[in-house]
């Protein structure tokens, strides 16, 4: 296995191009777990952390973009974000441990394309744009677009993304995380939910994104959840719709981690209490 | 007994802390020489399955592996329980769990002993296999060993029942009669590990001239040597067993799983071996404790009296023969003064890894169903869980429910301890549950060896056999100092080598500090014996009118003032003189341990939306007989604490169908982390062990088996409704809600 330092992205997208088996390595804290146990053996590594930009947060038109290779710590300590978009705050800073944080990226948690990882389902709610370079160039593609299954996303062998944009949004929005594990760290999510509210001047929602995490082959879109807090000022009525949309949604696997049924109650949970603490942020007085 | 300590009972800091936080110290693995090979074991991916055939060729030929070993290295061993281990260690003819050594290699780097282990090829012919402990009781099981089915057993339980107790007095069916309340229950329990953060490491160098040198984390280096050398047909004399520190072994490290296989790689290589087990290889293939099935039976009278009890315990305990259900059924009733009590236990075999020892092994489970069956008929008859048992508590005098009767114990102060606690009176928030429950533990003596030498410039040097896995150096010297009357930085305790110090039986049942604190004592009486001696010398005055006062020779009788006193440090001073070096040792089995009881209480909140349990407040009383080194007491019942809580919540060796282990790793076998646990408070209590002349009895294990009923009770008040198996994960308690 041979590793390479990339010094800038077209170096990156033409090593990728170059290698069939090439991996790229952000803060590894998926990789290099993946390379011990022997599940990835790629023939070259390529660290992107030494390519200029790619650590860099970014006011971009009202909203942030966040580079490749910027670590969890970086974004939890970064005041702007973090007041911006508490729910994909929270998330990323959810990832592992203090030691964990100082290596693991936002879109390394994307790209590695598990179902349970904590920032997805916050960056899907928030409507996150990823920016994908390749051989042919740049193209913006929403989030929600990029995940395909356990372990696959829809980026090209040969591509690789560069940043995600948290794009502008209203006065009166909040966002907010949350996921169920056994214990209270070091876990992976049972069931996760990242909501994303917009409210009026009354504290009505007039628009919402709900998405869940840990209960489908990916993380995924709720429409029919978001839509039924649309309208609402979060009354029990709109919640318990929420839940049931959830759970509607919700396809999870029975394995060691809870049982499917578990996972789908709790995903309506996780949902209803994640809108209300995005509620309050919002400005909303529950 | 001696009252007014000088040294005992404070908490000087721990001599082994600077290298351990600074990476100095050396653990199992830490250790490598010159010419060292890296060894790998390959394990089997079924359940159980018959070795048709291994073809370790290609393996051999790759460069770089020196050896390459499977079963039929190893010659048969006389002891049949050696034997066992030796098959444990590594398959003969059958795998008979998911990850039992099938073959080793060593090679010249850990890569190439990889690349050998992938060309090895072994045919399997895969046989039938059962995990749970009720399956592999069914006459109609795959039975995994012929003719071990315990004596006394009938056709109606399979040949993988390899043993029967039964304990008490009475006769329950008479005391179920005179009860109001009579409730039977079912418990399961999965099987846990020991959590040590330390994987078993060893390096073993075995010559051509027939002598051995082993080093290895083991919390009993001379049972690793009589293990070792009974399997390679050494003697003892010829393998020097060396422990190094220990990263927690809880009794997970009083057996071998590799140093048998390093031995023999390095005697067929001709070269130091070193094999270092991965994670996933200590939980598939190292013992953790037994699971268990268990049906407990309690009558109780109005007033809370109990009138009658029953237990029948089942316990699973992996691939062997093995004997461990015993101390279940002696544990189970033991806090309780009973007329009518009887506990059985059955020891199961099944297609998992042998078990071993953790923590007070075999009473946490029994002791959960027991106090579970307690606490329900508290709830039922309206009665103060606490004063039920006050009222029931076995006390000095009391026969015991596994026969004898007991000497001065600290049961009843511990729970009037507990009763009296801010604790048990503070409010509760909603959603939260309050759970009591005692526990109870042996304690043991064992065989022990202690060298002491004073040294000429008046300091101590002592050398101990036993691995120091809880703090025992700095006990050890405590009560070195307290004996000879000196402070305790002069003497510095060192876990000897099995070549250095006389024989010392493995550090568990909480015995090392009323074993060698014993020995240790003995052998500074034997010090001062002979400094008496030499005080005597000089003064010109017979040894009967010296005496050993604070540190020091006095002159006593009709010499009394008319000398000043001969500190220690001076009598050193001129040994040389007085006839060469002074020390004493001490050699012996001490038998009086004293058995120790524990109370636990835990408010326990659980969110009714998930499930999701909190340990919002913990308080731990247990009578210790005496604290030598009160901190280090108080990390033993902490430690205890959260183990038994782990158990209790989220702790359990999942097997899938086709009885592979699902979650060999700390990720999906999850302990608690700091985050999830208040400050567990200890409160020690101290009713000396009339058996020990400090007042020692022992005080590792108790604490682990309260927390298993105190978490359940809790939860079972906290939600109105009881769950009858562990752990209790939250898809479990949403269930039950
Ligand atoms: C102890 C521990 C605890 C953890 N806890 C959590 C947790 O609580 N929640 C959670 O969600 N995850 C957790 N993880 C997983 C991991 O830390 C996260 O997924 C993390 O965000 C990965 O980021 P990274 O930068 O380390 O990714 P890397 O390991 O560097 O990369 C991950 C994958 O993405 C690919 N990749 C990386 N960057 C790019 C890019 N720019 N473009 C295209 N592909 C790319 C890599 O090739 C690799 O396949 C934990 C891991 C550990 C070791």
């Amino acid at each position: 296995m041979r590793y390479v330092v990339a010094k800038d992205c077209p170096e990156a997208v033409a090593l990728l191009n170059a290698n069939n088996g090439a991996r790229l390595l952000a803060g590894g804290t998926d990789l290099l777990v993946q390379l011990k146990q022997g599940a990835a053996k790629p023939n070259i590594l390529i660290d992107i952390k030494k390519i200029d930009g790619f650590g860099n947060i970014a006011a971009e038109e009202g909203g942030f973009r966040i580079g490749a290779t910027v670590s969890g710590a970086e974004i939890g300590a970064h005041i702007a974000l973090k007041a911006a978009w508490p729910g994909v705050v929270e998330a990323v800073e959810l990832i592992g441990s203090t030691q964990v944080q100082g290596r693991a990226t936002m879109v390394g948690n994307l790209c590695n394309g598990s179902p349970a990882a904590d920032s997805v389902p916050a960056m899907l709610a928030a409507g996150a744009v990823a920016r994908v370079e390749g051989p042919g160039g740049a193209r913006d593609v929403p989030v929600a677009d990029l995940l395909k299954g356990p372990g696959r996303t829809a980026l090209g062998s040969a591509e690789l993304v560069s940043s995600v944009l948290l794009p502008k949004r209203g006065a009166r929005a909040g966002d907010a995380y949350l996921r169920f594990i056994p214990r209270t760290e070091m876990d992976i999510a049972v069931a996760s939910a990242g909501v994303n509210l917009e409210l009026d001047a009354g504290g009505v929602v007039v628009a919402a994104r709900v998405a869940l995490g840990a209960v489908a082959p990916t993380a995924i879109l709720v429409p029919e959840a978001a839509a039924a807090l649309v309208g609402s000022r979060l009354e029990a009525s709109a919640l318990d719709a929420c839940a049931t949309a959830c759970e509607a949604a919700s396809n999870p696997i029975d394995d060691k981690r809870g049982t499917a049924e578990f996972r789908t109650r709790i995903a309506g949970v996780m949902a209803t209490r994640a809108a209300k603490t995005a509620y309050t942020r919002a400005g909303g007085s529950l | 007994m001696k009252q007014d300590f000088k040294v005992l009972g404070t908490r000087p800091i721990r001599p082994d802390g600077l290298d351990k936080v600074t990476g100095k110290a050396m653990f199992g693995a830490d250790k490598s020489v010159t010419g060292m090979l890296h060894a790998r074991v390959l394990r089997s991916p079924h359940a159980h399955a018959e070795i048709v055939s291994i073809d370790t060729s290609k393996a051999e030929a790759l460069a770089g592996v020196k050896a390459v070993i499977t079963g039929d290295d190893f010659e048969d061993v006389d002891n049949r329980w050696t034997r066992y281990t030796m098959q444990n260690c590594m398959a003969q003819g059958r795998a008979l769990y998911d990850g039992h050594a099938v073959a080793a290699v060593a090679a010249v780097s850990k890569k190439v002993a990889a690349e050998a282990l992938a060309l090895i090829e072994v045919t399997y012919k895969p046989l039938p296999h059962v995990t749970d402990v009720d399956e592999a009781m069914a006459p109609d099981a795959p039975v995994l060993h012929e003719g071990v089915k315990g004596r006394n057993l009938g056709d109606d339980v399979s040949g993988n029942t390899v043993g029967y107790y039964s304990f008490g007095h009475g006769d329950p069916e008479t005391g179920f009669a005179e009860a109001d309340e009579v409730i039977e229950r079912t418990f399961k329990t999965a099987a846990v590990h020991q959590g040590y953060i330390e994987p078993q490491a060893c390096l073993a160098d075995l010559g051509a001239d027939g002598r051995g040198e082993l080093w290895c984390c083991t919390q009993g280096h001379y049972e690793v040597r009589r293990i070792c050398a009974e399997i390679l047909h050494m003697d003892a004399s010829q393998l020097r067993v060396t422990a190094s520190e220990i990263g927690g072994g809880f009794g997970g490290k009083t057996t071998v799983f590799i140093e048998p296989v390093a031995l023999k790689l390095s005697q067929k290589a001709g070269r130091p071996v070193k094999l270092v087990m991965s994670r996933e290889e200590v939980f598939r293939a190292t013992g953790p404790t037994m699971s268990a099935s268990m049906d407990v039976k309690i009558g109780m009278a109005k007033d809370g009296r109990i009138t009658g009890a029953h237990a029948r315990l089942r316990y699973q305990g992996g691939a062997f023969p093995y004997q461990m259900v015993m101390l279940g059924a002696m544990s189970a009733f033991a806090a309780y003064d009973l007329e009518h009590v009887q506990a059985e236990g059955w020891d199961v075999m099944t297609n998992r890894p042998k078990m071993i020892s953790y923590r007070a092994p075999g009473a946490p489970m029994a002791v959960y169903a027991v106090e579970s069956v307690v606490d329900e008929l508290c709830q039922k008859l309206g009665l103060d869980p606490l004063d039920v048992r006050i009222m029931n508590a076995a006390r000095e005098g009391s026969k015991s429910s596994y026969g004898p009767t007991f000497k001065a114990i600290g049961l009843v102060e511990a729970l009037e301890a507990a009763k009296a606690h801010p604790h048990y009176s503070a409010p509760l928030a909603p959603n939260t549950g309050r759970g009591v429950s005692c526990g109870f533990w042996f304690n043991f003596g064992g065989q022990v060896s202690v060298s002491m030498a004073i040294n000429a410039d008046g300091t101590v040097n002592l050398i101990e056999g036993n691995p120091d896995i809880g703090g025992s150096r700095a006990s050890i010297s405590m009560m070195a100092a307290e004996a000879l009357g000196i402070e305790f930085d002069r003497v510095r305790t060192i876990v000897g080598d099995t070549a250095s110090v006389g024989f010392s039986d493995v550090t568990d049942g909480s015995r090392v500090t009323f074993a060698v604190g014993i020995a240790t004592i003995n052998a500074a009486k034997a010090a001062i014996k002979e400094m008496c001696k030499r005080a005597a010398m000089i003064w010109e005055i017979d040894e009967e009118s010296v005496e050993w006062i604070d540190g020091a020779a006095h002159a006593v009788g009709h010499n009394a003032g008319t000398l000043p006193p001969m500190t220690l440090a001076e009598i050193a001073a001129t040994s040389g003189k007085t006839g060469g070096p002074i020390a004493g040792h001490h050699e012996g089995a001490p038998d009086k341990a004293g058995v120790s009881f524990g109370v636990h209480l835990v408010d326990v909140e659980v969110d009714p939306e998930t499930g999701f349990t909190a340990i919002k407040r913990y308080t731990a009383f247990q009578d210790v007989g005496k604290a030598i080194h009160p901190a280090y007491v108080e990390g033993q019942i902490q430690g205890g604490a959260v183990q038994g809580i782990g158990w209790a919540l989220n702790e359990e060796y999942i097997y899938g169908e086709d009885g592979r282990l699902q979650n060999p790793g700390f990720l999906d076998y999850r302990i608690p982390v700091a985050s999830d646990l208040p400050m567990i408070e200890p409160v020690i209590i101290e009713v000396p062990n009339p058996g020990h002349p400090y007042g020692v009895r022992g005080c590792g294990e108790t604490a682990i088996v309260p927390p298993l009923a105190a978490v359940s009770n809790g939860v079972a008040r906290a939600i109105g409704a009881r769950l009858y198996a562990l752990p209790m994960s939250p898809p479990k308690i949403l269930k039950a809600l």
